[in-house]
């Protein structure tokens, strides 16, 4: 069961129908999220959509790559986006007031975003080759690995580098030591024995310390 | 599962795999009855109580009362929850607590589906259990539970980081993300299991380690105690579950519950064994009884052991106490994650230098 099938829609009836499904769930959740007017259930349904696309990917086969969109942006970053979403104190009213104004610049970039898929397909004449999810391997795993640990490895590292830098930059920015704050040291706090905070007295009866 | 069906035709394929999932999903929620009565069992050993022991002989049918008693109460939904996303929340919980043991191998073989990036769809559907949380509690309207669920959110986003860097030492030590894989990586007694690793010596010391932050992760990513911060009574009542009664209520639980087993079982496939027994011996012997009778032995440990794992759960939770906010999550951030992250660093060179994988 664990050895792998080319798998290619269309090849069969039952991933036929699975991809019509899972086609048409995501192209509704995705027109919801921009349809609904509580922010939180747009970001419900943009999860639909990740969640949905991740079952797209394990049609043709990119296993790993659906199961890395499942844990990064279902599991990480969609979680952090209803954080804020749900803090947020939203009037929904006002909210709704500057859709027109919006809404040419919106369209123009769905449009601009659509040609450019349009022609990246377009210019690449062999589609069922540029789908292929796992070029030259074994599996999906494989060749992502082969691509970035192999072939691309120098600038694999140096795009880890920038994120670190980001990463250092952004607490570097935030981080402040205010003086005059008494500060935890947990060391400290569980280093401490008995006999540094007691001592042990014989107090007379009556007379006290 | 996709060449099962063609081999066996579609019809014929589909339908056993739809019976192997019904057959899983009975034996879990009967099972999950007693492993429920067992914990509780333990927790009033624990304070020399006897627990519940007045439904059927030594209270075995308490789990059964409980259940018929959520069923017949009143669905509560408060005035100002948002209804949809209230209901959807519990269901949500349960699926996916269901949808993960579709790759779990409890006997060679017997597995609903054997998938090749097995570990890696546990490891995603577990960090989706997070949702059933958040929306429970902001579909609740109410403060208690949202401070309940902002704060399982963020400990379950926490832990999940050192666990993802566990899972990857055992990966490693490994070479495969298929589950049985792994189970068959640590085949031939208890020396070989990635517990001890005895026969990787000098890894012995990591994979301890690694097996008992583990243990400790899945206690925290499973909200239970020490680290029950969400629920946590005496200050938040109950956490993001205040507002719910009735059937939603038992649909969280029992998918908490599910979750609990399913961080034991991933604690027996990766650290002690899977379906092996400690000692191998006899496999000569063996080969001469049909092949379902040996899975059943090999079910059987593969029982024992995730009995033994809820077993080391019910006990912590009756021992240790709850431990305060800002110690979890320096215990996550602080000393987990570093610490996996060297470990991550020592199995990969001594996968690479000691030649361990072909």
């Amino acid at each position: 069961m664990a050895a792998r099938a080319v798998a290619r829609i269309g090849a069969d009836p039952v991933e036929l129908i699975a991809f019509y499904i899972l086609a048409a769930i995501v192209t509704i959740s995705a027109v919801s999220v921009i349809a609904a007017k509580n922010p939180v259930h747009s970001v419900l349904w943009l999860i639909l959509a990740f969640f949905t696309s991740a079952g797209l990917l394990v049609l043709i086969g990119a296993e790993f790559l659906a199961m890395l969109l499942v844990v990064v942006y279902v599991g990480a970053v969609a979680v952090l986006f209803l954080f804020v979403v749900m803090m947020l104190d939203v009037d929904f009213v006002e909210l709704k007031q500057g859709f027109l104004s919006y809404l040419p610049f919106g369209a123009l970039m769905g449009i601009a975003f659509i040609a450019e898929i349009a022609l990246a397909t377009f210019a690449r004449g062999d589609t069922a080759d540029n789908f292929n999810p796992y070029p030259g391997a074994e599996t999906n795993a494989e060749a992502i690995g082969q691509v970035m640990y192999t072939d691309y490895l120098l600038l694999f590292q140096l795009s880890g580098l920038i994120l670190l830098v980001a990463m250092i930059g952004a607490i570097v920015l935030t981080l402040r030591h205010r003086p005059h704050v008494k500060r935890q040291n947990i060391a400290k706090q569980t280093a401490r024995r008995r006999k540094d905070a007691t001592r042990q007295l014989d107090v007379k009866s009556g007379e006290g310390l | 599962m996709s060449a099962f069906i063609q081999e066996h035709g579609l019809l014929f394929g589909w339908l056993t795999v739809i019976g192997q999932i019904l057959l899983f999903t009975i034996v879990l929620l009967l099972s999950l009855a007693f492993l429920l009565l067992m914990d509780r069992k333990v927790w009033a050993a624990v304070m020399m109580r006897k627990g519940p022991n007045v439904v059927g002989p030594f209270g075995l049918m308490q789990s059964f009362a409980d259940f018929g008693k959520f069923l017949l109460k009143e669905i509560i939904i408060p005035a100002g929850a948002n209804k949809t996303v209230f209901l959807l929340a519990p269901i949500l919980s349960l699926t996916l607590a269901f949808a993960s043991w579709a790759v779990i191998p409890v006997a060679p073989g017997w597995v609903v589906s054997d998938l090749n990036v097995g570990i890696l769809y546990l490891f995603a559907v577990s960090s989706l259990g997070v949702y059933g949380i958040i929306m429970g509690g902001w579909a609740s309207n109410s403060k208690y539970p949202f401070l309940g669920s902002l704060r399982s959110a963020a400990q379950m986003v926490s832990y999940e980081v050192s666990i993802g860097f566990i899972i990857i030492t055992v990966i490693l030590l490994v070479g495969s993300m298929n589950l049985s894989e792994i189970v068959d990586n640590q085949s031939g007694g208890f020396w070989t299991w990635h517990v001890f690793s005895f026969n990787h010596i000098l890894l012995f010391p990591v994979m301890v380690v690694m097996f008992v932050m583990f243990f400790v992760s899945a206690l925290a990513e499973t909200n239970r105690p020490p680290f029950d911060l969400p629920e946590a009574e005496s200050e938040l009542v109950a956490g993001y579950q205040v507002e719910y009664s009735s059937t939603p209520y038992l649909l969280f639980m029992i998918g908490e519950y599910l979750n609990i087993v399913l961080m034991c079982s991933m604690m027996v496939i990766l650290f002690m064994g899977g379906w092996h027994g400690p000692i191998a011996f006899g496999e000569d012997f063996i080969a001469n009884f049909p092949q379902w009778l040996v899975n059943l032995g090999h079910l059987a440990w593969f029982m024992a052991k995730v009995v033994f794992c809820f077993f080391l759960f019910a006990l912590v939770k009756a021992v240790v106490p709850r431990y305060r906010y800002d110690q979890l999550m320096r215990l996550g951030w602080k000393i987990f994650l570093p610490t996996s992250l060297v470990a991550v660093f020592i199995v990969a060179g001594y996968v690479v230098y000691m030649g361990v994988q072909s």
